[in-house]
């Protein structure tokens, strides 16, 4: 099937076989593979990207069904430089840099793009509405402490117009 | 772990689906947001041919009031139904529920009549449904029948849909400023619930007791005859057949049952 | 102003927070340039004979180039276990006659494109004869069921001589009790599943990409699998996705994708499932524990012993040996006059045991914290009060303990006191008898544990631990380090850059860091046992420091003045003369005519131990048995601090991993053998929502046994975080007369326990 997406900002046009998974597409297709597949049973989060703005777990998504519409990654996220290493970081990559909210990163850009979701809907969360905000991420390294720091912190530099 | 092979068709309206329906026969599916039928398919428990794409389908979208009624499209993402300032004022418990299902990235995909369809009964929506006493507008090649939701689930992952037949809209009484309890019970967040229990209006509906999500009668008709929350929660697990895996025996989802029951009576959260 | 102990950014994050790190799965190299996809058909049944395998249909599915089964394997080497391991208990590459749990790979499928493996591999059609299986441990050591036929029992070693048990240990006892308790099998389940990319050069040798702890023990690990010679793997380790110590060396399916890549003279890639991550990675703990714990009624405990049943799983693997560590820190910071332990480790129709986050000692804490407790009950005493008591009291010479292990600095009533007043004991004691009065449905417990654990141990006394670095400074200013370290998220390069940048005055952010490519750095230790920071690092710091004094020489030479008249000012990175500020020569300068570069080897005496205590507080609904962990509070010592930002985050994952253990997480199996828990869904893996954020206080009582005076800390959360919050569950509880709930303590476990308390009253 021809589909046609908008990914970070670019219009492409591809021919895909209907059962592959939106986040094979953006990594065998677009060749963007910061977001990871952790899991078979939609439960980690690790896929997770913004399908028109809301975040969606990418693993679940066929790509057909995606057709017409827009995702952004991870890599599409920097303020500047989108998608170079090193480009300036957009306000919650930042706040994850800050607060150490990452060790081995398999988990963050998933993680990253839940957080963008979630403080587009919630913009000052409490922290028991961080835990749950992200209650469909996982991380097995930083026990969530710093994740749930650099989620507030990012909040209160989006609040006071500050960097985190 | 990725899906067998299948053919793909969006839908361009409800009756087209239903057209496809009837031409690709039983070995084709609806898809809605996909968040109950596509994790099966990936783990490969399910293997429909052709999946007939109803997700876009603004026919099948929007939340308005009619007469004594609320009116859902199935195409509804649970997200949205969280956050009607209409549903939460007339059907708070149905709000509150679309809420519980998964997390934050699966309420933006999964859909309240692909919930319903899909017929767990360890889910949240098909529980909220049953003890509100809603409805479902079932679409057919011979016009729309509304079926309640008592009459909805027939047994394990099964409805009463006929082949042919789409959820094509949700319908539940508007009851604003009733009271209403809802119980969740998990082991972890994300989970399906060990044993949910939804009560509104003297009705109590549970959800992984059994086959189907199931009334608690017997706790109803004790509190209609003017029994208080503690004693007609003791008779909650009555006529229920709750099965047992890593997270719970039968003799403790009995016990659950009968104490969420209280706790929704007490219209607790 | 030392860089070193303070809180710098990782170095690491820009890449993996805009790109993403670069794992396994996302490496483009040319080398794997036309990669075919491996899968593997896998057991669906727990102990079985392989009848026949027929490969007919999978050979004609699209896309299919091989299907490979044990019998093209033969050539390659039996899988034998350790030394200390029955002998009989080998196996092969793939499966053959026999399959001995649920997930043991069977057949190799190999594609042209990655979506038409699965489809392939139910194609595959084996015909098992299926056999009793044995998931009970204590049922293996039996040996009516034999795994192994030829080894003619399920035990693969005893640890310690069971025969040779003191019957008169707790003779001078007043009180002594007893309790079998559950150390139950959890899965490590790294974010990142296993996975690896293979790709053979004209000179004969193969490249490898696999996640690993250790590029150098993998090497070795996929030469013995497939009878090469060690130069002839080159491993290349891409960004890991965490491994907690089941990234260990090489897995079957790492060695098979090196094969297929050289039978069938193309590369090949492979990722494993989720499902297979959970089914056919190592697990870890999964030990019966027999405590036995007895002493006076003033809470002096005179006597204690450990029997151990360790389960190995299926094979004789890394887990089967952990006993060992297990028995080694039996006393724990305790001094208790008379101790013993034994252990049998036995075989069994499920996952092979590995190593996970602790490795044998969290195992050995769990049990003597509850045995603590158990006593603390029996003769009706607080627990901190009893811990106080029998703590050894503070040394800064090295206390060898009966059990052979060499504690080097410890001051463990003080870690306990820290902790009990940062949680604030009183104040929650006070709150647990008022909730307790009023008769609240919502029971409060409040949990201790206190812990000692040996970190970088090396090979023992006779084989002191150690690790190599290369320091070398460019004419550019930058500067590189090779470490035989091998990081998954602890964050070495921005730590050995901060260790380098003291020693060179070279910016951290101009200080790359190499590990992990056997061409590159042929030796090294890995990472794992917590002992990066103490081998590696103060190999980085020695390494540097023998730089500048080389470096110096050079200086002289230039400056044309004496070694001796010459400082080195690390604020410039420069030589000057002394007194002659203007006389002096920039360290990257003395690189421009001949490299600058030294390697050296840091060997350290010994293992050390880090130390502390946590105090958990946990709210138990008694209706439902649900366990709510409300705080918890930590001191965990190991030593200097290098960079507190790093160190809080591995002491964070532990805590959380070592509570998950406490009430969350299990690894189930059906009688059967099938596991229940074989996905993200069914396994009850640690959320964001079970945990709160955590209060970590500071104490660092340094080690001698390097110049940093660091111990390591990787693991010390997990050990204390588990007995602390499981004893903090049993407490909420003890008004009920309950003494002992087994792990994890999750609703149904709690509630039965209720029940049964209420069932005696």
């Amino acid at each position: 099937m021809q589909v046609e997406l908008t990914v970070n900002g670019r219009q492409r046009s591809d021919e895909v076989e209907p059962r592959l998974l939106l986040v094979h597409y953006l990594r065998e297709v677009c060749g963007l593979r910061a977001a990871n597949v952790g899991c078979d049973t939609t439960s980690c989060g690790a896929c997770t990207v913004l399908l028109n703005g809301t975040s969606v777990k990418s693993c679940t998504v066929l790509t057909v069904q995606a057709n017409g519409q827009q995702v952004t990654t991870a890599e599409g996220l920097a303020v500047k430089g989108a998608g170079e290493e090193g480009g300036e970081l957009h306000p919650v990559q930042a706040a994850f840099r800050q607060e150490h909210g990452l060790q081995c990163g398999f988990c963050t850009p998933g993680m990253v793009m839940a957080t963008v979701g979630l403080l587009s809907e919630n913009p000052h969360p409490t922290e028991a509405e961080v835990r749950e905000g992200l209650e469909g991420n996982f991380c097995r390294c930083t026990g969530y402490h710093n994740i749930v720091r650099a989620v507030l912190a990012a909040a209160e530099a989006e609040r006071t117009g500050t960097s985190a | 772990m990725i899906p067998a092979p299948f053919d793909y068709v969006a839908a361009e309206s409800a009756a087209h689906a239903l057209d496809l329906l009837d031409s690709f026969g039983e070995d084709a599916k609806l898809l809605a947001g996909g968040h109950s039928l596509l994790p099966m398919m990936k783990l490969r428990l399910a293997a429909p041919s052709v999946l007939i794409d109803i997700g876009r389908l603004t026919e099948l979208t929007g939340i308005r009031a009619e007469g004594d009624e609320l009116v859902i499209g199935a195409a509804t993402p649970h997200a949205t139904l969280a956050a009607s300032d209409l549903v939460r004022a007339d059907a708070p418990l149905l709000a509150h529920s679309a809420s519980q299902v998964g997390d934050p990235q699966i309420r933006h995909r999964g859909t309240i009549g692909g919930s319903l369809a899909h017929a767990d009964p360890a889910a949240d929506l098909p529980m909220a449904l049953v003890a509100l006493g809603g409805s479902v507008d079932l679409l057919g090649q011979g016009g729309t029948r509304n079926v309640p939701a008592d009459d909805l689930f027939a047994g394990f992952f099964e409805t009463s849909l006929d082949p042919g037949e789409l959820i094509a809209a949700v319908r539940v009484p508007r009851r604003p400023g009733i009271p209403w309890g809802y119980q969740k019970f998990v082991r972890r967040a994300n989970d399906w619930a060990i044993v949910g229990v939804a009560a509104v209006d003297g009705r109590i509906a549970l959800a992984n007791m059994g086959s189907t999500p199931l009334r608690a009668s017997a706790a109803e008709q004790a509190l209609a005859g003017g029994a208080g929350p503690a004693e007609a929660a003791e008779l909650a697990a009555e006529g229920t057949e709750p099965g047992q895996d890593v997270h719970a025996d039968r003799d403790y989802r009995r016990h659950l049952a009968r104490v969420l029951t209280r706790r929704a009576l007490e219209h607790r959260t | 102003m030392s860089i070193l102990g303070t809180r710098v950014l990782r170095t690491e994050d820009p890449r993996f927070l805009t790109t993403g790190g670069v794992y396994t799965e996302d490496v483009v190299d040319d080398r794997l340039a036309g990669a075919c996809h491996v899968f593997f058909a896998r057991s669906p049944v727990a102990h079985a004979r392989i009848e026949a395998i027929d490969v007919s249909a999978a050979r004609e599915a699209p896309g299919v180039i091989a299907v490979f089964t044990g019998a093209d394997l033969a050539e390659l080497p039996e899988i034998k276990p350790g030394a200390l391991f029955n002998q009989q208990m080998t196996r092969r590459i793939l499966a053959t006659d026999k399959v001995r749990f649920v997930g043991e790979p069977v057949a190799v499928v190999v594609t042209e494109q990655a979506y038409q493996g699965e489809d392939a591999v139910e194609l595959v059609d084996i015909d098992y004869a299926v056999l009793p299986a044995v998931v009970d441990f204590a049922e293996a050591a039996s040996d009516k069921v034999l795994l192994y036929e030829e080894a003619g029992t399920n035990v693969a070693a005893n640890f310690g001589d069971a025969s040779a048990l003191d019957e008169h240990l707790f003779d001078e006892c007043e009180v002594v009790t007893t309790r079998t308790i559950l150390n139950q099998r959890v899965a490590p389940a790294p974010m990142e599943t296993r996975a690896a990319a293979a790709a053979w050069g004209e000179d004969g040798r193969v490249t490898a990409w696999i996640p690993n702890q250790g590029a150098q023990g993998t090497q070795g690990g996929l030469a013995r699998l497939l009878g090469l010679k060690p130069e002839q793997v080159h491993i290349i380790t891409p960004d890991v996705g965490g491994a907690f110590g089941a990234k260990f060396g090489a897995d079957p399916e790492h060695a098979l994708v090196a094969w297929v890549a050289r039978q069938l003279g193309r590369p090949a890639r492979w990722t494993e499932t989720r499902y297979e991550n959970l089914v056919a990675m190592t697990h870890g703990r999964a030990q019966w524990q027999t405590v036995t714990i007895g002493g006076k009624r003033d809470g002096t405990v005179l006597a204690y012993r450990l029997e151990i049943i360790q389960d190995s799983g299926a094979h004789v693997r890394l887990g089967a040996m952990l006993p060992f560590l297990t028995i080694l820190m039996t006393p724990g910071p305790y001094e208790i006059p008379k101790a013993e332990a034994v252990a049998k480790s036995v075989v069994t129709n499920t996952t092979p045991i590995g190593a996970y986050r602790g490795a044998g000692r969290p195992e050995a804490s769990a049990a003597l914290e509850r045995a603590m407790d158990l006593f603390a009950a029996e003769i009706g005493a607080d627990p901190a009060e009893v811990r106080r008591r029998n703590l050894l009291p503070p040394f800064t010479e090295p206390h060898r303990t009966k059990f052979g292990a060499l504690y080097d600095t410890g001051d463990y009533a003080a870690a306990l006191d820290k902790a009990l007043a940062a949680a604030g004991y009183d104040e929650l004691r006070k709150e647990q008898a008022e909730r307790r009065a009023r008769g609240d449905t919502v029971a409060m417990g409040i949990g201790l544990a206190s812990y000692v654990e040996i970190t970088g141990m090396g090979d023992g006394e006779e084989s002191p631990p150690q690790e190599n670095a290369t320091v070398e400074v460019h004419p550019d200013g930058t500067a590189t380090i090779l470490t035989g370290t091998s990081p998954h998220g602890q964050g070495h390069a921005t730590a050995w850059a901060m260790l380098a940048s003291e020693e060179l005055g070279i910016p951290v952010d101009k200080i790359t860091l190499k590990w992990g490519d056997t061409d590159l750095v042929p030796e090294g230790g890995g990472t794992g046992g917590s002992r990066s920071l103490q081998h590696g690092g103060s190999a980085v710091r020695q390494a540097s420091q023998e730089l500048i004094e080389i470096a110096r020489e050079r200086a002289a030479s230039e400056l044309e003045a004496s070694a001796a008249d010459l400082r080195f000012d690390v604020e410039r990175s420069a030589f000057e003369v002394v007194g002659d500020p203007d006389a002096s020569v920039p360290l990257a300068g003395l690189a421009e005519e001949e490299r600058l570069v030294v390697r050296t080897v840091f060997t350290a005496p010994g293992a050390t131990f880090p130390f502390g205590s946590h105090v958990a507080v946990v709210d138990v609904d008694t209706e439902t048995g649900k366990v709510v962990l409300r705080r918890i509070v930590t001191v965990d010592d190991a030593g200097f601090v290098l960079n507190p930002l790093l160190a809080e985050g591995q002491r964070h994952g532990g805590i959380a991993q070592g509570a998950a253990q406490a009430f969350v997480e299990e690894v189930v199996y059906d009688a059967d053998g099938n596991p229940l828990t074989a996905s993200f869904a069914d396994y009850p893996f640690l959320s964001a929502t079970e945990v709160p954020s955590f209060e970590l206080a500071d104490m660092q009582t340094l080690t001698s046994y390097n110049p940093l005076g660091v111990k390591g800390i990787g693991e010390a959360g997990s050990i204390g975080a588990t007995p602390a919050v499981q004893n903090a569950v049993v407490d909420a509880l003890s008004h009920l007369g309950i003494r002992h709930i087994d792990m994890p303590a999750s609703p149904q476990r709690v509630w039965q326990a209720i029940q049964a308390a209420k069932g005696n009253a």
